[in-house]
């Protein structure tokens, strides 16, 4: 219990400490933010107006963060710099595929990273040998390469699955977002595949596995309940962390196949210099990574008694 | 016999034998490797065939041949030329990743480390606060603030990668410190500072030097998908990240030329610079979140 509140506190404070360099990076530019805000765009003096009132520029700069902060929490992100929409219902109509895609990845790394390693750590042989030069050479292909490549090939060349576009429905959405979840799960897949099969080839050599043979338990049974199960905890926080850099990379994938995610409304925003809508995203992407460690480490805990007994900070 | 009187040709030699056997022959082919593409970039105005920016539309999408080894862009420039210049400005900005969180986190961690106590822990929440920030996020917020440039993207990653690397010299600097002969030069009075650089230091050095190999695939990577979504180095100079990004249409309409030759271009560093990162630290590193 004192593990959980200790770690909830730290995430407060992170939190707090991030929110405020999303909210302050605009003043470390030389200028006036209202000049920043607007980027040499030529703008009615109402738009002007409104834009101080947005950012209650007359107010005191503290004052200032906390209530961008208030109302952040509440949802309220203001009004896009360019297209005058709001923020948030921008960001809940991408939101969906922003989340598909990760899980999607998600799951796909977890099932062939572990699915891939586990195999590669039994067996000996040429599908070891590949597992292994695959990872190797795995995490060394930049995402977006990968994206183009399998754009070419399955998309342009055999035509299998559709390049553009995130589909409607849940199969359609499956369909579409299959490469862009391959591409995204590559570096990865390949990183936990060669965690796990490190991993099993440790744990088949320990003491009490080779006790379980010399009892004569059916080697299926040593496998999975002795070998593979003690095994998987080094790679759950793997899985874990990297879960989080998922989402936190999605965007250069949703830029590539021109979806409809938040992570290509984050990199559209920064081109066009809308910066209302890159503060927000910035900080919903912040607080989800900040989760999703926050409960891989709870779960860590959870799996692992010696964690929630031994020295926890 | 003394060091000075070995003939020159066999202490390289020497050098070699030891690096092979800390690195393996593998290990020895991926040195090699990075040492082509640095002299490459270096010769690059000899090497390559053409300017990066010399071709005429007139000559866009011609195939492989004998003028232009791996044909040419829908501009009509050289790609081979294009993938040695472009080596320059993606080897580039991982350097400056990596000489950056080395300087920063060898700092913050030899502070912490020599002062402990209060100094330690707070340098630690610092960190720690910092470590929960994804590092691409980072770096996109400082481009998105002060503009994109290359030097804007390295930075910002830099400060992204500082909390990891701190921690790791951190923790090898902490157990040096402990060590009987620091406490007998702090008997004899020299100076915190002086024991740090002296003697500290060149014990952790080869902790910081694999760190620096490990970041220098990662920034690498991070740097060329800045590059390839517009925020990092702007067309029309060569760099790779945005050779794989303007090739994209071409590869689509069936010229994979450009984009491959680069993404393979990066491909190959970053597994030779894994590779080599791996021998010299270990499984441990390799786990590690982008």
């Amino acid at each position: 219990m004192r593990y959980v509140i200790s770690r909830l506190w730290s995430l407060c404070l992170v939190f707090v400490v991030s929110s405020f360099v999303v909210f302050s990076g605009m003043y470390l530019v030389p200028g006036s933010p209202e000049n920043f805000l607007v980027q040499g765009r030529t703008v009615s003096p109402e738009v002007l107006a409104s834009i101080r009132v947005q950012y209650s520029l007359d107010d005191p700069f503290l004052t200032r963060y906390w209530n961008w902060l208030t109302s952040a929490v509440q949802g309220d992100f203001g009004r896009s710099l360019t297209t005058r929409q709001d923020v948030s219902n921008l960001l809940a109509a991408r939101l969906p595929t922003t989340l598909f895609l990760t899980l999607y990845a998600g799951v796909l790394v977890v099932v062939f990273g572990i699915g891939l390693g586990v195999i590669a750590g039994t067996r000996e042989g040429v599908f070891e040998k590949i597992v292994v030069f695959g990872s190797n050479l795995g995490f060394a292909v930049p995402t977006f390469f990968a994206a183009l490549l399998l754009m070419a090939v399955f998309g342009g060349a055999l035509g299998w699955f559709p390049v553009t576009g995130s589909g409607s429905g849940f199969g359609g959405r499956l369909f579409h977002l299959t490469l862009p979840a391959v591409a995204l799960s590559l570096p990865s897949l390949a990183v936990v595949a060669r965690i796990t099969r490190t991993s099993v080839r440790e744990e088949s050599g320990s003491d009490h596995v080779l006790m379980a043979v010399a009892r004569g338990v059916p080697r299926r049974l040593v496998l999975w309940r002795h070998t593979v199960r003690n095994s998987l905890l080094p790679v759950t926080t793997v899985i874990g962390t990297h879960l989080a850099a998922l989402l936190a990379s999605a965007f250069v994938i949703e830029y590539a196949f021109t979806l409809d995610g938040i992570g290509a409304l984050l990199v559209d925003a920064v081109h066009r210099q809308d910066f209302a809508v890159v503060q927000a995203i910035a900080l919903i992407l912040v607080v989800a990574f900040g989760l999703i460690n926050l409960a891989v480490d709870l779960l860590y805990a959870v799996i692992d008694p010696r964690i929630r007994l031994g020295k926890a900070a | 016999m003394p060091q000075s009187l070995v003939k020159p040709s066999s202490r390289i030699s020497v050098v070699a034998g030891r690096a092979h056997r800390r690195l393996g022959t593998l290990g020895m082919v991926c040195v090699t490797i990075i040492a082509v593409i640095v002299l490459t970039t270096l010769l690059a105005p000899l090497i390559a065939p053409y300017g990066p920016y010399e071709g005429s539309v007139a000559d866009r999408h011609l195939a492989p041949g004998v003028n232009h080894l791996l044909g040419t862009d829908q501009s009509g420039r050289d790609v081979l030329s294009r993938v040695i210049w472009g080596a320059r400005s993606s080897l580039l900005g991982p350097l400056i990743v990596i000489v950056v969180t080395a300087v920063l986190a060898t700092a913050i961690a030899l502070t912490a480390a020599w002062y402990g106590g209060r100094v330690d822990s707070f340098l630690g929440r610092v960190l720690d606060v910092l470590f929960a920030f994804p590092n691409i996020l980072l770096a996109i917020l400082a481009i998105a603030i002060f503009g994109p440039s290359l030097l804007t993207a390295s930075l910002a990653l830099a400060i992204g990668y500082v909390p990891y690397s701190a921690r790791v010299i951190r923790s090898v600097a902490l157990r040096e410190r402990n060590l009987p002969y620091i406490a007998a030069a702090r008997m004899q009075g020299i100076y915190g500072f002086v024991i740090t650089v002296r003697h500290i230091l060149p014990n952790v050095w080869p902790q910081i030097l694999t760190g620096m190999t490990i970041n220098f695939g990662y920034a690498m990577i991070e740097l060329a998908a800045l590059s390839f979504l517009g925020l990092g180095v702007q067309p029309p100079n060569a760099d790779w990240g945005l050779m794989v990004s303007s090739g994209q249409s071409s590869l689509l309409q069936g010229y994979p030329e450009q984009s491959v030759a680069a993404g393979l271009a990066i491909v190959v560093t970053v597994a030779a610079f894994g590779y080599i990162g791996e021998r010299l630290g270990g499984r441990r590193a390799a786990g590690r979140v982008r």
